[in-house]
This record gives structure tokens, C-alpha cells and sequence, in this order.
């Protein structure tokens, strides 16, 4: 059954190539495959034992639990005979109906792939396939309705469609989830309880489950929402503004029809239940009666259909809801009766449209003598429809009557709804047979019937009612073919147990078989009557058409459609304003009030009330926490001033210099606190970004205050409380005990197994080196990133070129003496790289002071003048760099399976043991070097373009800190 | 000590953060740089403060001498400060740029970015 599936999906994909290749005629071949899996079902139907079905299992997601099963059983098969073969006929009308039109190959793929879905869907066994295939279905009939996107209206009706069904969807999904509790409480493993057969053996035990109202519930609206029932019935008329080809399909037998068989293929489940009875009988009567008196108000064709055909759903929904046998067969018979003749009217409605450019019933007339086919298919499913004898729908409608009947309590109410839905039928059952094809001529633009005015039709655009309403008359006439294939194996697989289904033309001499005789011919005459008065009073009850339109359910979808959109706008002026600033102040405002509370309660009780505190910051096995040297305090008080005092500047220069001073004092406090090589790391790069920083300041224009005073005062109270709250977690941090092990195993194997005496060293380039190889990446890329905002020149920018050397007055001694630091400065950068895994050191520290050695060289000597000596362009040394720690790992992986996991070549003496880690950390030491040579650089160039200009600028900045 | 510490990380990040909220590209990059520093050092003072103990082994030892500072936080730290390096970089190439591109250091001024763009394209 999945091949089936596929190869319907298969015919989807290939439907626009084919297209292109052959043109419209494609349709012939592409009704080639709905057709075979018609055949393949008709097959597997007959050999079908209906006590006995098959299963299909494949392995979908098994440690969640989720198959993709699929049945065959009387409900799946005859569904999917349905659906293909009435997709079939669907394909060859289209091909007619949208002959010439560009898109006709998108077209036969969004119908087939719709097909499949729908396929899948009728076929699933397992509920997560079910509801991928039922949310599957959604989308493309999305597509399918707004097939003729170019109008804003069809847009609209298929999102309503889509929100609607999609919406029911995912509500459907929650019952899903919760059927499946259900069924692991009852004791059914979890691949059991998401497989409808599994469930559908546990009928009374759900129904007493406690869980089970608010999943019945979560069922319903899925179904209520697809089957278009009241409230959510008013996507489907709307959904009329959809080429017919697909009103035809999506609406006869398909998209609307899968809430019905929902509640079908659940139904040894989930029914029976008061609960179950009570709403979906209710409903399913509004429904019925609200679309059939809704349909006598409409003059499109279309339209008509489309109310009836809420109409039926709502006659098919309640017969599930009463769920005797009668009921049960009844619907059967009405659905495949409605299948049949529904899609053939719709092609009616489309032929008539194509023919004449109208489906209005009013300026319509006479059309038999051009549309012959057309108007006897017509005549035929529209009696059907009506049920009038000897067509199937009559016989739909004798059971469906019969069935009602035997309802206690309150069979009467609903027999008489019955009849009042089907009075309106039976009128506007002879509208459409009637008024376009009988009686005088009459068609827009168009005196007599043979002036040409009125299109003739190919021969694909009226197979498909021809073959319909033969169909209909058929099963009618020889109803016991239906029963014995279809009818009888359906009506079991619904009701969980076998059923026989007799459909009888002739009438018993009982009181019961003459009542329902007399109510189905009494309801064919008084609808007649109300056609006759339809003629003259063509109006729709007023009560009716405010229902639908202004007060209903449609008014609400559009106020919720509207409010959506203004939450959405609501939410995006308060929370998306764009300002960075308001950003920060909100992210720092939400910091404060979520953590700061815990925070202040927590470090409160920790030390006894406030009185032990300074005692918890101290803890004994640090021998640096409790300790306060005076030069320590001047330290930290110049960090401090410097910092905030860099808030204050008003010249650029002072402010970075100040945050510069701030960041050396915190390199210091990190050589007291035996953080060797962190210190000169940070010394290095602090060095470096105030080079860097002062590069770029001469390009920004001078810092001006922006903003009040007051503004200022509230951000510096805002950020002092961000600052306040971060100096509490760092306290916090104290009073939580620190996890050590992995301290514990760095300092044991450091020597013994990483050959290597500097602790941090190792753990960078050794144990956490796939750590240290995404950061170089960072590092590599902010360069690349750098490089490449340099690269777009601003506009009208590009003509001042004047090298940065002419204008640097560097003495001779200093440019004498750079030469002689710079080499010595690379010699102690390799010296420091080589001894890193032992001593201080390493391929960062390295790469850094490798760095500077070249950025002094720039500074005095002129940007262009230290590449050249360099020779090769730096980024191009981070990627060799990149390439080198590349290699190092996968050494790792050749040697010992492990990317990156350390091989040993050999001693060597002077600097210790040779590995590849040692590759690796030249391949930092590369990256790092590359990077920041890169970036210093390139702004020097951009520098040597623009120095004449910013000359002045400088000069004019003197004030220093304010 | 670790008060003082903590306090300093906190005036570190209240810089950072009043930096952020002015509306200069500069002080943004400031900011950007302020709260790095204050980062790093919450890091290293969280992790417990060790005096004049390197994470590092004698010669000829195999093992370190107990109670040495915690070299995982400093591992941590120093690829932190140099990744620190590489956006504060880019951050401030890029605040250059914008400005000669937008012809405003005020980040208030760059709602019309976009447009201005299309109307160049």
C-alpha cells in the first residue's frame, strides 16, 4: 500500500516535467496512475476478508515508537477506491478544464500530490501517519484553492481554508497524543497505542478512561474542522474560489470527507459514548439543516454545491454520532452516493461555466441543446442527489431516514430536520438539473444556440459526469453489487463487527418501509414546491445568511485573522523597536529582576544573616581570598577609576586609553593570582586593541553626548544595578562548592601522560583541544569578516591614496632600532611558542607577541613596507595555520580513531617530547599570528588612504577627559 | 580579596552595559570590550583565587605541588581573551564602516539604512 502511496507522490513530481514535454495532453498520462491504484485497491478489495485485514508495517522512528502502518480493511480500501478513482476522472476533466493554461503541470502536481496525501491518509493505520498525511492534505489543498493566486480573494479563501483545517489539525494532534496515554495506561506498549487497530480493540476500556472526554473533544474539532462543520463550516464555500477541477475533487469525495471517515475509522474507539452521541449528532443535524437552507439562498452554481454539500456532511456526521447498524450503513451508502453524484455536479457547474463564462443560474438557459451530455449527467446526478428513485441516492436516503427513525427519544426532531434538509435539496437538486439546460435559451452574449458564442466541450470534460452519473445510476438499479463489494466490508470496519448491508430499491409491506417511502416521495414533492417558489422569491432567509456572513462564525475568523495581525504589530512596536540601547535595557532590566532576588536571598541565608560573611569569602583552601595587600587595593583601585572614569571622556583617545589602563590592571591581577600565562595573554591583546582602536578612531567623527542628562543617570542606574547583580553571582560562586575533579585529572596526567609541564598548555592543546580549534576558527573568521568589510570601499572614498610612510615623522633612531626589536621580537615569539607546553607560554602568547612584532614594524616603517617584508598576505598564514592544526587532528584520527587525540613521534633534546600536539599549537600560534596581523594591516592600508583627511581632526581634539 | 574582585567584575559589566546603552558607535564597542574584561575576571575569580602558585610542574616532578591554582579557568580565560581580541576587532572595523557608509555614528540615525541602499540599487 505504500508503493501505492509513492507512486501516486512519484506521479506528482514528475507532472510538471511531463508537461513541458508533452504539453496538456500529459493528463492521459498522468490518469494512468490513480487509475492502476484504483485497479491495485478494486483487487485487493475482492480478495479482502473483512473479519480478517491486512496489515502493513514499516519502521518509521522506533525509538520514539512511531510506525508507518498502513490497513486494508472494507473502510481503507473502499476510501481509497474513492479517492483514486474519482481522482482519475478529476485528472482527465482537468485537463480539459485548464486546457492551454501555463501552469497546468504545477497543477496536476499539487492535485496528485494532494491524491497521495489523501491516499495515505484513508490508509494509515498508525495516528502519526495519520496526521502527517491529514496536515499534508491541508497544505495542498492550500495551494489547490489558491491555484489562481493573482486575486487577493482566492488567496484569502485558501488561507482561511488552511488556518481552519490546519488549526483543527494540530487540535487533532493533541487528542492523538492523548489517545496514545490512554492506550499506555491500558496497559498497550507504545507503538500499540499510536495504531488504530490496537485502539479500536479497547473501545470500553477508553470510554471509561478519565482522560477520554478531553480527548474525544481534541478528535472532534480535527474532524469538525475538515469536515467543515458548524462553527467552521465557512471555509468551504469560500474554498469555491479554487479552479472547479478542484472544488470537484477536494469536496465530493476527498478533503471534506476525511473528518467524516475520522470519526469513522475511530469509531469502535471513540463512540457510542452519551458524550459521543449527544455532540456529534447535534452538530452533524446543524450542519445539515444550516447548509441545506443556506443552499436555497444561492443563484452560482458553485455555491449551491458547495452549501449542499455541508449539507451531507452534516447528515454523515450525525449518522456516525447515532451509530446504530441502520446508521452506520446509511452512511455508507450516502457517502459513496454523495462521492459520486457530488463530483459529477461539480464538473456539471464547470462545464457550464467553461461553456458559457457564467455559473449564475439566473442568466442561464436552453444549454441541453448544446451541452447534451453535460445536461443528461446532470439530470441524472442531481436526481440522485435529490433521491429520487431508481438512483443511489434514493437508496442513501431511505436508509438514512430508516435510521433516524429508529432513534429514541428524540428520532422525531431529527427525522424532522431530515426532512426539512432535504425539501431544500430537492429544490435546489432541480435548480441545477433544470434551470441552465431546460427552458428557453438563455446565456450572456449569446441570441440563439448556434451563433458560437457558447463553447463546445472536448471529450475529457464530460467522461468524468458521464462516467459519474452512470455510476449513480447503476448502484441503483443494482444495489446488491454494492452491497456485496463495498457496502457490507465498509459498514463492518466502521461499526468493529460484521454488518450485511441489504440496499433495497422496492419497498416492504411494513409500516415502517411505507412511512420512509412516504417521507422520502413527500419530501420530493414539497420540494418541488418550494423549486416553483424559488422561481419567483429568490431569497435567502434572512436569519440564514446573517449566520453565515456578518454575525457567524465568519465575523469571528476575520476578527481573530485581524487580531493576529494586530497582537503581531502590537508586540513588535513594544518588544522589536530596533534600538540597540532599548534592547540592552531590557535584556539587563529582565537579568535584575530574574536573578537578583535568589541571589540576594540566597547569599543572605549562606552567611548566617550577613555576620559570617567575610568569613564565606574566604575559604581556607584558597590562599588568595582572604589575604588583602595594600599595592593589591591600588591596583584594583586603578581599574576601578580608570574604567569608570573612561564613561566620563569626552575625547575618544582618553576613553579607549583609560578602558586600556583598566584592562592592564586586570593583566596584573592575573600574574598575582597565579595566572601566568592568562596575564600575558591579556597584556598582549591589550597592547593590540588599543593599536587597533586608535586605527579606527581616526575614522569615527568625535564623540559627541547624545541624549539627556536624565536618560544618562537612568542608563548609569540600570547598568550599576547589572553590575551589582554580577558581583553578587560572583560572590555566590564562593558559596557553592566548586566541582574539582577534572582539575584533579588535568594535574595528574599533565606530566605523565601529556608529556607536558604547563598545565593550561596542555589543556589546551591536548585534553580541550577541539575546544581550541573552534576558537582559532572564531578567531580566523572575525579576521576574514574584518577583511572583507575593508574590502567594500564606502563610496566616493577610493581617490585619496598617500601612503602612511611619506607622512609618519618617525626619528631615525627609533625606525633604526624598530628593525633590530622587530627581529628580536619574532626570535622570542618562536622561543616562547616552542617552550609553551613546559613554561609559560604557548601558541597564543606566541602568535600575539609574533604579532606585535610586525604591528611595530608597521607603525613605524609604513603598512606597505611590512608587507612586503612579510612577502606572504597574513590571512593566508592563518589558513596555513588552520591547515596545521587541521593535519594535527587528523593524525589523531589515523593514529588512534580520535580526531585530534595526541600522537607521540620522539624526544628531542632541548625541547622535551615531539607530538602532534606541538603541530597544533604552531598551527594557533599561525592562526593567531594571521589574524591579528591581518586586521592591523588592513586598517593601516585603509589608514594610508585617508590620513590627509583626519589629519585635522586630530589636532582638533584636545580637551582630554572632561 | 575576592570582595574586592567582585566588586571590580561588577563595575566592570555596569561600564559595559551604561556603554551600551549610549548612543555613540565607539562607546558601543567600549561596552563590548568593558564587559569582556569584567567576563573573564568573574571567571577567574568564581573559580577561587590561588597566590603565587602557577598551574605548572617542577622539573624532574610528575605531579604538581598541592594547592596550586586551577589551570582549567585559565585555559578557559586565555582562548576568551584572544576570541575577545577578534571581535573587538571586527565590532569596530564594522562601526567604522557604518559610519562612512551612513554618514552617522548615531545608531538612532541608521532606521533608513535599507532604503537608502535600494535607492542606490
Amino acid at each position: 500500500m505504500l508503493v501505492a502511496v509513492v507512486i501516486i507522490f512519484a506521479f506528482a513530481g514528475l507532472a510538471p516535467l511531463l508537461h513541458r514535454l508533452m504539453g496538456d495532453r500529459c493528463g492521459w498520462v498522468l490518469a494512468v496512475g490513480p487509475l492502476g491504484v484504483a485497479a491495485f485497491f478494486v483487487v485487493k478489495l475482492a480478495q479482502l476478508d473483512v473479519l480478517a485485514p491486512s496489515f502493513e508495517v514499516w519502521s518509521w522512528a522506533p525509538s520514539m515508537g512511531v510506525d508507518l502502518a498502513f490497513v486494508a480493511d472494507g473502510l481503507s480500501l473502499a476510501f481509497a477506491i474513492l479517492v483514486a478513482g474519482i481522482g482519475t476522472l478529476i485528472v482527465i476533466y482537468a485537463m480539459g478544464y485548464l486546457h492551454g493554461n501555463r501552469r497546468l503541470g504545477l497543477f496536476f502536481g499539487y492535485l496528485l500530490f494532494f491524491m497521495a496525501a489523501m491516499l495515505g491518509l484513508v490508509l494509515s493505520d498508525s495516528l502519526i501517519g495519520l496526521f502527517v498525511f491529514w496536515e499534508l492534505t491541508s497544505i495542498s489543498s492550500y495551494l489547490l484553492i489558491g491555484f489562481n493566486h493573482d486575486k487577493k480573494s482566492n488567496r484569502d479563501a485558501a488561507l482561511k481554508a488552511l488556518f481552519v483545517t490546519a488549526a483543527g489539525g494540530l487540535v487533532m494532534l493533541a487528542g492523538v497524543v492523548l489517545l496514545s496515554i490512554i492506550g499506555t495506561s491500558l496497559g498497550l506498549t507504545l507503538e500499540e497505542s499510536l495504531r488504530i487497530s490496537s485502539l479500536n480493540q479497547l473501545g470500553p476500556e477508553i470510554q471509561s478512561h478519565v482522560l477520554y472526554p478531553g480527548m474525544l473533544i481534541c478528535m472532534l474539532i480535527g474532524a469538525f474542522t475538515k469536515s467543515a462543520q458548524v462553527p467552521f463550516h465557512f471555509w468551504l464555500p469560500a474554498a469555491m474560489a479554487g479552479p472547479t477541477p478542484v472544488s470537484a475533487f477536494l469536496h465530493s469525495a476527498t478533503m471534506v470527507k476525511a473528518g467524516v471517515f475520522l470519526l469513522a475509522r475511530l469509531h469502535p474507539a471513540l463512540g457510542g459514548t452519551t458524550l459521543f452521541i449527544c455532540i456529534v449528532t447535534a452538530v452533524g443535524a446543524t450542519t445539515m439543516v444550516v447548509g441545506a437552507v443556506m443552499a436555497t439562498g444561492q443563484r452560482d452554481l458553485k455555491s449551491i454545491l458547495a452549501y449542499t454539500t455541508l449539507s451531507v456532511l452534516g447528515t454523515l456526521v450525525m449518522l456516525l454520532g447515532i451509530g446504530t447498524d441502520t446508521a452506520i450503513k446509511a452512511a455508507v451508502a450516502f457517502l459513496f452516493a454523495h462521492g459520486l453524484y457530488k463530483a459529477a455536479l461539480f464538473m456539471v457547474a464547470g462545464n457550464v461555466d467553461h461553456a458559457t463564462g457564467t455559473r449564475d443560474v439566473m442568466q442561464l438557459g436552453g444549454l441541453r441543446r448544446v451541452l447534451v451530455v453535460t445536461a443528461i449527467a446532470a439530470l441524472i446526478a442531481a436526481l440522485s442527489k435529490a433521491g429520487a428513485p431508481p438512483l443511489f441516492g434514493y437508496l442513501g436516503k431511505k436508509l438514512v431516514f430508516e435510521a433516524k427513525l429508529n432513534v429514541d427519544n428524540v428520532g422525531v426532531i431529527l427525522i424532522g430536520l431530515a426532512v426539512i434538509a432535504n425539501i431544500c435539496m430537492v429544490a435546489v437538486s432541480l435548480v441545477i438539473a433544470l434551470r441552465p439546460f431546460w427552458g428557453p435559451w438563455k446565456a450572456p452574449g449569446s441570441e440563439r444556440p448556434d451563433d458560437h458564442v457558447v463553447h463546445r466541450l472536448p471529450a475529457s470534460m464530460v467522461i468524468g459526469p458521464a462516467v459519474l452519473a452512470v455510476l449513480s445510476l447503476f448502484v441503483g438499479l443494482i444495489p446488491d453489487l454494492f452491497d456485496r463489494t463495498i457496502g457490507s466490508a465498509m459498514a463492518s470496519s466502521i461499526a468493529g463487527e460484521a454488518l450485511t448491508m441489504k440496499l433495497k430499491l422496492m419497498f416492504g409491506l411494513n409500516v415502517e418501509s411505507l412511512l420512509i417511502v412516504g417521507l422520502s416521495f413527500g419530501a420530493l414533492g414539497l420540494g418541488y414546491l418550494l423549486y416553483r417558489k424559488l422561481h419567483v422569491h429568490w431569497q435567502t432567509p434572512a436569519w440564514a445568511s446573517r449566520l453565515g456572513e456578518k454575525r457567524g462564525p465568519t465575523r469571528g475568523y476575520e476578527l481573530l485573522y485581524a487580531g493576529i495581525f494586530s497582537i503581531a504589530a502590537w508586540h513588535t512596536r513594544i518588544v522589536s523597536i530596533g534600538v540597540l540601547r532599548r534592547y540592552v535595557t531590557v535584556v539587563v532590566l529582565t537579568f535584575i529582576a530574574v536573578v537578583g532576588p535568589w541571589l540576594a536571598i540566597g547569599l543572605w541565608q549562606a552567611s548566617d544573616s550577613g555576620a559570617g560573611f567575610l568569613e564565606l569569602m574566604s575559604p581556607p583552601e584558597f590562599s588568595g581570598a582572604s589575604s588583602v595587600g595594600i599595592y593589591e587595593v591600588v591596583i584594583i583601585l586603578v581599574v576601578i577609576v580608570a574604567a569608570l572614569y573612561a564613561t566620563i571622556a569626552r575625547s575618544r583617545m582618553a576613553a579607549v586609553l583609560l578602558l586600556g589602563v583598566s584592562g592592564l590592571g586586570i593583566a596584573l591581577i592575573f600574574a598575582m593570582y597565579s595566572a601566568i600565562d592568562v596575564a600575558i595573554t591579556q597584556l598582549m591583546v591589550e597592547t593590540m586593541t588599543v593599536i587597533l582602536l586608535v586605527m579606527v578612531i581616526l575614522r569615527l567623527p568625535v564623540m559627541v553626548g547624545r541624549g539627556s542628562l536624565r536618560g544618562k543617570v537612568r542608563d548609569a542606574v540600570i547598568a550599576a544595578m547589572g553590575g551589582a547583580v554580577v558581583t553578587g553571582l560572583v560572590l555566590a560562586a564562593q558559596v557553592m562548592e566548586m566541582p574539582r575533579t577534572l582539575t584533579l585529572f588535568f594535574n595528574e596526567v599533565s606530566v605523565t601522560k601529556a608529556y607536558g609541564r604547563n598545565i593550561v598548555n596542555v589543556i589546551l592543546v591536548d585534553y580541550r583541544a577541539m575546544d581550541t580549534l573552534g576558537e582559532v576558527v572564531v578567531v580566523a573568521v572575525a579576521a576574514i569578516g574584518v577583511l572583507s568589510l575593508l574590502m567594500v570601499k564606502p563610496h566616493g572614498e577610493a581617490s585619496a591614496m598617500k601612503t602612511m610612510a611619506s607622512d609618519i615623522r618617525a626619528s631615525v633612531i627609533l625606525r633604526t632600532a624598530v628593525g633590530f626589536l622587530s627581529v628580536l621580537l619574532v626570535v622570542f615569539s618562536v622561543f616562547v611558542l616552542l617552550r609553551g607546553h613546559n613554561e609559560p607560554g604557548g601558541g597564543f602568547i606566541g602568535g600575539l607577541l609574533l604579532a606585535s612584532a610586525f604591528a611595530v614594524h608597521a607603525l613605524c616603517m609604513g603598512g606597505e613596507a611590512t608587507q612586503s617584508l612579510l612577502r606572504i598576505r597574513p590571512i593566508i598564514v592563518a589558513g596555513l595555520g588552520m591547515l596545521m592544526s587541521g593535519i594535527a587532528g587528523l593524525m589523531g584520527l589515523i593514529m588512534h580513531g580520535d580526531f585530534l587525540s595526541a600522537v607521540w613521534f620522539g624526544q628531542i633534546p632541548g625541547i622535551g617530547k615531539v607530538g602532534s600536539v606541538m603541530i597544533f599549537d604552531v598551527g594557533v600560534y599561525l592562526v593567531v599570528f594571521g589574524a591579528v596581523t591581518a586586521v592591523v594591516l588592513g586598517l593601516m592600508d585603509e589608514g594610508s588612504e585617508q590620513a590627509a583627511s583626519s589629519d585635522s581632526e586630530i589636532s582638533s581634539e584636545s580637551g582630554g577627559v572632561a | 580579596m575576592t570582595l574586592l574582585l567582585a566588586i571590580t567584575c561588577g563595575v566592570m559589566f555596569a561600564v559595559g552595559l551604561y556603554f551600551l546603552m549610549q548612543r555613540t558607535l565607539l562607546q558601543m564597542v567600549l561596552g563590548l570590550i568593558a564587559i569582556g574584561h569584567g567576563a573573564n575576571l568573574a571567571i577567574f575569580t568564581s573559580a577561587g583565587l590561588v597566590r603565587g602558585a602557577a598551574p605548572l610542574v617542577r622539573k624532574g616532578e610528575t605531579m604538581p605541588p598541592p594547592g596550586v591554582a586551577d589551570a582549567l579557568p585559565q585555559a578557559l580565560i586565555l582562548t576568551a581573551i584572544v576570541i575577545g581580541f577578534a571581535v573587538t576587532a571586527f565590532a569596530a572595523v564594522l562601526a567604522m564602516r557604518t559610519f562612512q557608509a551612513v554618514g552617522s555614528d548615531d545608531p538612532d540615525d541608521m532606521t533608513l539604512t535599507d532604503t537608502q541602499q535600494e535607492d542606490h540599487a
